[in-house]
C-alpha cells in the first residue's frame, strides 16, 4: 500500500469516527442555551440590585460574573456542565461559564498527575492563551489611548 | 422588565450562535474560539462600539466572553486616563481581577473535591 492511499484511508477512518453532533440543530441549541445563561446572569444582577440598592452597576456586574463562575465550576465538578456542552456546543463555551469550565475541567482531569505539576499547571491549558492574548490586547489599547 | 430579558436572550444567544457557527464552519477548538471572542470584544470596546450593545442588552453582552475582553480594554483605557503610563500595565488585569481570581480559586477547590469521571459518550 503506498503512502497516498494509506493517508486517504486513514482520513476516511478519522472522519467516520468524528462525533456526528455538528449539524444544524446545534446552532439552535447553542442560541437557546447561551441565551438562557445570559438571562440567568441578568436575573442574578437584578436580584443583587434589589437586595443591595446602593451597589454600583460595575460591582453588581462583577458579583454576577463571580456567581456564574462559581455555579459553572460546581456543575463541572459534579459532571453536569460537560453534558450540557455535548449538545449546546458554542452555547456553553462562549459565555463566561465556559471560561470557568475550561479552567475547572483540565484541573480535575490532571489531578492524578499531582497537585502542583498536574492540577495547577494544566488548569491554564485553555485559560492561559485567553489571558495572555487578552492582556496583550489591553496593553496595546492602553498604549493607543496614551497617545490620543 | 420582560422586554429586558427578551433583549438579553436575543443578544446573548446570538453571540453564542456565532461561536457555534464558527465551530461548525472552521473546526476551531474551544480555546481558539475563546481567544478570538476576547480579542473581538476588546477591539470593539477600543473603538467604542461595545458600550452601545451593553446599554441595549446588559447581561446579554457582559456574560459572553466578549464582555471579558471589553472589561480588559475598558480597564486599560480608564487607568490610562487616571494614572498615565502605569495604567497601561495595571488597567486590564485590575478590571478583570475578580473574574480571574474567582475562576482560579473555584477551579482549585472543586478539582480537589471532585475527580473526573470517565466519559461514557
Amino acid at each position: 500500500m503506498n503512502k497516498v492511499e494509506r493517508n486517504k484511508k486513514y482520513n476516511e477512518y478519522v472522519n467516520s469516527k468524528k462525533p456526528k453532533t455538528r449539524n444544524f440543530p446545534t446552532l439552535i441549541y447553542a442560541y437557546i442555551v447561551g441565551g438562557v445563561i445570559c438571562m440567568i446572569g441578568q436575573g442574578v444582577n437584578d436580584t443583587l440590585m434589589y437586595v443591595f440598592p446602593t451597589m454600583s452597576i460595575e460591582s453588581a456586574n462583577t458579583w454576577m460574573l463571580i456567581i456564574l463562575i462559581f455555579l459553572a465550576s460546581f456543575l463541572t465538578g459534579i459532571g453536569v456542565y460537560d453534558r450540557i456542552g455535548v449538545f449546546a456546543g458554542g452555547g456553553s463555551i462562549v459565555p463566561i461559564t465556559g471560561f470557568s469550565n475550561s479552567i475547572t475541567s483540565p484541573a480535575m482531569e490532571f489531578k492524578k498527575e499531582g497537585v502542583i505539576f498536574g492540577l495547577c499547571v494544566k488548569m491554564f491549558s485553555v485559560a492561559g492563551p485567553v489571558i495572555v492574548n487578552g492582556v496583550a490586547i489591553s496593553i496595546i489599547v492602553g498604549i493607543v489611548y496614551l497617545f490620543l | 422588565m420582560l422586554i429586558t430579558y427578551l433583549k438579553v436572550f436575543l443578544v446573548g444567544g446570538f453571540i453564542c450562535f456565532l461561536g457555534q457557527l464558527l465551530i461548525i464552519k472552521t473546526n476551531l477548538t474551544s480555546a481558539r474560539i475563546l481567544v478570538l471572542f476576547v480579542s473581538i470584544g476588546a477591539i470593539l470596546e477600543a473603538f467604542g462600539l461595545y458600550d452601545p450593545i451593553v446599554n441595549f442588552a446588559s447581561a446579554g453582552a457582559t456574560v459572553p466572553i466578549t464582555g471579558f475582553g471589553r472589561s480588559l480594554a475598558r480597564g486599560a483605557i480608564e487607568a490610562v486616563k487616571d494614572k498615565g503610563v502605569l495604567g497601561v500595565f495595571t488597567g486590564g488585569l485590575t478590571a478583570t481581577a475578580g473574574g480571574i481570581a474567582a475562576a482560579v480559586i473555584f477551579a482549585y477547590l472543586f478539582a480537589l473535591l471532585f475527580s473526573s469521571k470517565t466519559k461514557k459518550y
